[in-house]
C-alpha cells in the first residue's frame, strides 16, 4: 500500500506536469482588458494538481496519511488475478467491437464472463449471450434509432433494417 | 429456467431466418436506396440553430416518408465542427453519411490547417437556404437608426460598448469586424456559446448590441423588447415580416455590408453518382414541402436552392471570402 | 382567479383521452430511458421529437414533457441500484443512494426518491403556476458574473463532500476542472488540450464518460474485489406493506424535501444552470444543515431525498425561461424549444397570451405527469429489486455491457468508450488509495459553466475582478458562498475546541 501511494502520487505529479506543458499551447497569462487567456484555466489548475501531489508526497514521507502507514498489500494475488481477468476481458471486448462489432463482441464477452468467471451453466450463459444482443438491437437501433458499431458484420444487418423500417 | 432459455433461443433463430427471406424480396427496387439508417451529422452542438434546423429537416423527411431508412441526426460539434469535418473526411466513399453545414464549414478548416480537410473534395448535395443577420439593440436604448447607433458607440467609448456574439472567428465576430471597419468604431466583443444566449443577454442588458439571426430575436422583437436597425442583406432579398427592416445598402452605406449564413447539406468525397442523386432527390422534396417554405418565411431565411458543381464553386468562392475576412480580423496569417 | 380559470381549462385539455394517453406513455418511456446508464432526458426528448409531428402541438409538448419528467424519476433508479448516474442530474443521488442499496435498503431509497421527486415536482409546478411571469425577469437579470457567482456557490455547498484527506480531495476537484477544459475554448475559438491530436477530444470529455467510467466500471471492479467472484446476493426484499412503511418513514425528511424543491426550482429557472447544480446544491445544503453530517455519504435517506426533490423541481423551473424568454435552462429544454419552433409556436414573452391553451395545457399536464410518474415508478420497484437479486456474476457482465453501450451511444464514438475504460481502471486504482472520486465528477459538470462565465465577465469589465462583488445579485451570492465555505470550517474548529475542553477538564 505504501509503495502504491508513492507511485500514484508520482505518476499524477508527472501527469500534472504534462497537462501544464500541454496548456501552454494557448496563452496562460492575463491578457490586459480581457482577463485570463485560453490556456490559463487548465495551466494554473494543473499547477494546483502538482502542488497537491507534492503535499501528498510530504505526507507520505512523514507518514501522516492512512495509506502511507498501511502495511497491507495494495493488491493480494487473488485480487490482482480478478482485476486482470475482468479489466483484460473488457479491453478485449472493446477492441473486438472495432472488428466484429457489438453484436459479435458482446456475446463472446458474456460467454467468457458468465461461463468461465461465473461458472454458471451453459444454458444460462447461452440465453444471456443470445438475448442481450437481441434486446440491445431492438432497444437501441429500432426504438431509439442509435446505430451501434458493427465492424465487418455490417452487411448482415441490412435485411434487418429492411424489415423494421 | 432451462425451458425458457431454449424457447428464447429458438425464437431468435426463427426470427433471423424469417428476416433473411423477407429481405431478399425487397432488393429489386430501381435506383440507389440506403441500406441502413443514414447518419445525418450536424457540425454543431445540441439545441443550437443548426441543430434545430437539421432536426426540423429530419422531421419533414419522416413525416412525408421521403426515405425508406430513417435519417438519424448525430451532433459532432466539437472544435467548431472540426470533429464533424474530420469524420466526413475519414468516411470517404461511405454512402450512409451526410452532413448539415453552416459557415464554420469554411472558417474551421481555415483556422485549423492541421485538420487536413479540403471542403472542395466533399460531394455537394444541396444548399437549402441562406440565413441572414441584423444589427439589434434593446428598445430601452432609444436608438432607432444606424447613425444613432454609431454615435452612441462613439460616445460610450470602446470600453463601455459591449457587442455580444458567438465564439471568436465565427460568424458574429466577422460581422462585428465588418461593422467596426465600416463605421470606424471599436467595441468590446464578448463571446457566448450560442446565438440564443446572445439574444437573451441583450434583453437582460448585459450587452449593448448584437448581430443575431432573425429567428433568434423574433420573439423579443414582437414583444417590443429589441429592435433591428439594419439588415446585412442585399436590397429586396429578405421578404415577409423581416422585409421591412432596412438594409445597409438602402441606408446608403454601400453594397459591401452583406453577410449570409449558408444552410447546406454535403456528403463525403468519392460517393457514387446514384447515391448523390438519391440525396439530391430527397432534399428537393424537402425543399418543396410546405413545411419548409413556411419555415423559411417565418424565420427570415432566404431560399437558395443550389446543387452540383455550382454548389462546390459557391463553397470555394465563399471560402476565399472568409479567408480575407479572417485575415482582416487578424485570426489567420 | 384568472390563473385558476386558465388552469382549469388546462386540466380540461390534459384530460382529453389522447393527451392523457400520451402523458402515461411519455412517463413510462421516460422512466426506462432515464434508468439506462448513459441515456437521460436529453436523449429521450431528442429521439422522440420527430414523432410529435403526428399530433397537435399541445399534445406533442405534453408527451415530451412527460418523457422529461419520467426520465428525471428514472435517473434515480440507476443511481441507486447500480451506483451509475444515468445523467448529470442524478450524480448527487448516488452519494447516499448507492450505500443504501448496498445495505439492502434499495427499496427504501427507491421509494424515497420517488416520493421526493413527486414533492419536488408538485411544489415547483405550483410555483410555476403562480409566479411564471414575474420570475422570468429574475432569469434575465442573470448575466455572466451572476452565473459565475452561482457556480462558486455550488462549489461551496459541496466543499465538505470529499474524504478526510485534504490534498486528495483538492486534487480530485482540480483534475475534474482541468479535464472539463478539454476541447474547444469558446472565448478564443481555439482547440485546446487535444491529446495526441485525436479528434475524439475535440468534443471535450463528456461528463458521462467520466461518470460511467468511475461509477460503472470502477465501482464494478471494486465490488468484484470485495466479492472475489463469489455469488453476491442483495438482501433487499419488497412488499406492498414495506413500500407503505417506507413512505411513512419519510416523515422526518419532509423538511429536506421542501428545501430541495425550492432550491431546485430557483436554480432551475436561471438560464444555463439547469438541474445539475440545483441537485448538487440541495445535497450540500442538506448536509450542512443536518445535525449529523457525518452520516451523509454512508446511506442517509435525506441524501437521496434532497437531490431528487431538487432535480425534479429544477426541471420544471428550467421550462420557465424556455417558455417566457425562449432561452433553454438545460440541454433538454433546448430540444423542447426546438420542438416549439417546429410546431410553429414562437417561444417568448408573448406565448402566454398568444397560445394560452398550449401553455396551460402543458402546466396542467405536469401536475398529472407527476402523479402518474409516482404511481408507475412505485409499481415498478419490485421489478427493479428483482433485478438486484440476480447473482453478481450475471449482473456484473450485463452492467459492463450497459456501460460500454451507454458510453458509446451519446456521441457515437468509440473514442469515448476507450476513455471510459481508462477512467474506470485508473479511478479504481486511485479509489483504493482513498482518493475521493465524487468531487472530480462534479467538477467536470460545473467547470464548463464556470470558466466561460468568468471570462465573459472579465472581458465585459476589462479585467476588473471587482465586477463579481459590486453587482448586487452576484455580490450577494458570493457572500452566501463565502459563508457556506467558512461554516464547515468554523464547525470543525468549534468541535475541536469543545473536544479539547472536554479533554482538558477531567
Amino acid at each position: 500500500m505504501r509503495v502504491a501511494e508513492f507511485v500514484m502520487a508520482l505518476v499524477m505529479a508527472l501527469f500534472s506536469l504534462y497537462l501544464m506543458w500541454k496548456s501552454t499551447e494557448l496563452p496562460i497569462g492575463w491578457i490586459p482588458d480581457e482577463g485570463p487567456g485560453g490556456g490559463a484555466f487548465p495551466f494554473w489548475l494543473s499547477l494546483g494538481m502538482l502542488l497537491c501531489c507534492l503535499w501528498m508526497l510530504v505526507r507520505w514521507v512523514t507518514r501522516t496519511s492512512p495509506p502511507s502507514r498501511s502495511t497491507e498489500p495494495y493488491m493480494t494475488p487473488q485480487t490482482l488475478k480478478w482485476f486482470l481477468l475482468v479489466a483484460g476481458s473488457l479491453t478485449v471486448m472493446i477492441g473486438l467491437i472495432h472488428i466484429i462489432g457489438v453484436y459479435g463482441a458482446v456475446p463472446l464477452f458474456l460467454i467468457f464472463y458468465v461461463r468461465f468467471l461465473g461458472r454458471h451453466s451453459w444454458v444460462i450463459t447461452g440465453a444471456l449471450a443470445v438475448f442481450t444482443p437481441i434486446a440491445a438491437f431492438l432497444f437501441f437501433e429500432i426504438a431509439l434509432k442509435k446505430t451501434l458499431p458493427k465492424g465487418f458484420t455490417e452487411p448482415l444487418f441490412y435485411p434487418l433494417y429492411d424489415f423494421f423500417f | 429456467m432451462k425451458k425458457l432459455a431454449t424457447r428464447i433461443l429458438s425464437l431468435a433463430v426463427a426470427l433471423g431466418v424469417g428476416l433473411g427471406f423477407s429481405a431478399v424480396q425487397k432488393d429489386a427496387a430501381a435506383g440507389w436506396e440506403p441500406k441502413k439508417p443514414v447518419e445525418f451529422v450536424i457540425m454543431a452542438g445540441k439545441g443550437g440553430g443548426a441543430d434545430r434546423l437539421a432536426r426540423f429537416i429530419q422531421g419533414i423527411i419522416e413525416k412525408n416518408n421521403l426515405s425508406s431508412k430513417p435519417f438519424v441526426p448525430i451532433n459532432k460539434g466539437g472544435g467548431s465542427g472540426a470533429e464533424a469535418l474530420r469524420y466526413l473526411k475519414d468516411h470517404a466513399g461511405d454512402p450512409h453519411v451526410i452532413m448539415a453545414t453552416l459557415n464554420s464549414y469554411y472558417t474551421t478548416p481555415l483556422r485549423n490547417p492541421g485538420l487536413g480537410v479540403d471542403i472542395a473534395e466533399f460531394t455537394p448535395i444541396t444548399r437549402l437556404a441562406e440565413d441572414t443577420f441584423q444589427l439589434w439593440v434593446h428598445t430601452d436604448t432609444g436608438i432607432t437608426t444606424v447613425d444613432e447607433f454609431v454615435a452612441a458607440v462613439k460616445a460610450a467609448g470602446p470600453e463601455n460598448w459591449k457587442m455580444g456574439g458567438t465564439g471568436k472567428g465565427q460568424e458574429d465576430s466577422l460581422v462585428t469586424a465588418m461593422l467596426e471597419k465600416k463605421f470606424d468604431i471599436k467595441v468590446t466583443y464578448v463571446p457566448y456559446k450560442g446565438g440564443g444566449t446572445v439574444a437573451k443577454e441583450l434583453i437582460g442588458k448585459h450587452i449593448n448590441s448584437t448581430v443575431n439571426n432573425p429567428s433568434e430575436q423574433a420573439g423579443f422583437w414582437e414583444a417590443g423588447k429589441s429592435r433591428p436597425l439594419a439588415s446585412f442583406t442585399p436590397k429586396g432579398k429578405l421578404t415577409g415580416r423581416f422585409g421591412d427592416i432596412p438594409t445597409f445598402e438602402e441606408l446608403g452605406y454601400g453594397t459591401d455590408m452583406v453577410y449570409y449564413m449558408q444552410r447546406s447539406v454535403i456528403a463525403p468525397a468519392g460517393i457514387d453518382k446514384d447515391v448523390q442523386a438519391f440525396y439530391v432527390g430527397v432534399f428537393e422534396k424537402v425543399y418543396k414541402s410546405d413545411e419548409w417554405q413556411e419555415y423559411l418565411d417565418k424565420k427570415g431565411l432566404i431560399p437558395g436552392w443550389l446543387t452540383g458543381t455550382a454548389l462546390t464553386e459557391y463553397f470555394v468562392a465563399e471560402r476565399e471570402a472568409h479567408r480575407q475576412m479572417l485575415k482582416a480580423a487578424g485570426e489567420i496569417d | 382567479m384568472e390563473v385558476l380559470a386558465l388552469l382549469i381549462n388546462g386540466f380540461a385539455i390534459t384530460f382529453e383521452p389522447l393527451n392523457l394517453a400520451l402523458v402515461i406513455a411519455g412517463v413510462v418511456v421516460g422512466l426506462f430511458i432515464g434508468a439506462m446508464p448513459g441515456l437521460g432526458s436529453v436523449n429521450g426528448v431528442a429521439i422522440l421529437l420527430p414523432m410529435t409531428f403526428l399530433v397537435p402541438p399541445t399534445s406533442a409538448v405534453i408527451f415530451l414533457a412527460a418523457i422529461y419528467y419520467g426520465a428525471m424519476y428514472g435517473g434515480a433508479i440507476s443511481s441507486i441500484m447500480l451506483g451509475i448516474p444515468g445523467a448529470s442530474t442524478a450524480v448527487a443521488t448516488t452519494f447516499d443512494g448507492r450505500p443504501l442499496a448496498l445495505k439492502g435498503l434499495a427499496d427504501k431509497a427507491l421509494v424515497a426518491a420517488a416520493a421526493a421527486s413527486f414533492v419536488g415536482g408538485t411544489i415547483s409546478v405550483v410555483l410555476f403556476t403562480l409566479f411564471a411571469l414575474p420570475l422570468a425577469d429574475v432569469a434575465l437579470a442573470f448575466g455572466p458574473p451572476e452565473t459565475f457567482a452561482l457556480m462558486v456557490l455550488a462549489f461551496a455547498t459541496f466543499v465538505g463532500l470529499g474524504g478526510d484527506d485534504i490534498p486528495k480531495t483538492l486534487f480530485s476537484i482540480l483534475i475534474g476542472l482541468v479535464l472539463s477544459t478539454v476541447g474547444l475554448d469558446i472565448i478564443s475559438g481555439q482547440p485546446r488540450l487535444i491529446f495526441g491530436d485525436l479528434t475524439g477530444f475535440y468534443h471535450g470529455i463528456n461528463f458521462l464518460v467520466l461518470a460511467i467510467g468511475i461509477y460503472g466500471i470502477g465501482e464494478m471492479l471494486w465490488t468484484i474485489e470485495v466479492s472475489q467472484g463469489e455469488v453476491l446476493m442483495s438482501k433487499a426484499t419488497v412488499s406492498f406493506r414495506g413500500i407503505l412503511n417506507n413512505l411513512k418513514g419519510l416523515k422526518s425528511s419532509i423538511k429536506t424535501m421542501i428545501m430541495g424543491s425550492f432550491l431546485g426550482y430557483f436554480v432551475g429557472i436561471l438560464p444555463a444552470a439547469g438541474a445539475t447544480p440545483g441537485s448538487l446544491m440541495a445535497y450540500g445544503v442538506a448536509k450542512t444543515m443536518s445535525k449529523n453530517p457525518e452520516t451523509y455519504g454512508k446511506g442517509n435517506i435525506d441524501g437521496v431525498v434532497a437531490p431528487e426533490a431538487a432535480n425534479n423541481a429544477a426541471s420544471t423551473g428550467s421550462m420557465l425561461p424556455m417558455l417566457t424568454l425562449g432561452i433553454p435552462g438545460s440541454p433538454t429544454t433546448a430540444i423542447l424549444l426546438g420542438g416549439m419552433v417546429i410546431w410553429g409556436l414562437e417561444p417568448g414573452p408573448l406565448v402566454f397570451t398568444d397560445h394560452p391553451d398550449f401553455v396551460w395545457g402543458l402546466i396542467a399536464s405536469l401536475y398529472v405527469a407527476n402523479v402518474f410518474a409516482l404511481l408507475i415508478n412505485i409499481g415498478f420497484i419490485p421489478a427493479f429489486i428483482w433485478v438486484l437479486k440476480m447473482p453478481f456474476t450475471i449482473l456484473a457482465p450485463i452492467i459492463f455491457v450497459l456501460c460500454v453501450v451507454g458510453g458509446y451511444v451519446p456521441t457515437q464514438d468509440m473514442h469515448d468508450v476507450w476513455l471510459m475504460l481508462i477512467f474506470g481502471v485508473v479511478g479504481y486504482l486511485m479509489r483504493k488509495l482513498d482518493y475521493p472520486m465524487a468531487p472530480a465528477v462534479l467538477a467536470i459538470v460545473l467547470g464548463p459553466l464556470a470558466e466561460p462565465a468568468m471570462r465573459q465577465s472579465l472581458i465585459g469589465s476589462h479585467g476588473d475582478v471587482m465586477t463579481f462583488f459590486e453587482r448586487p445579485i452576484s455580490g450577494t451570492i458570493m457572500a452566501i458562498a463565502f459563508l457556506l465555505f467558512v461554516l464547515p470550517l468554523l464547525k470543525a474548529a468549534k468541535g475541536r475546541l469543545s473536544r479539547r475542553r472536554a479533554e482538558g477538564s477531567p
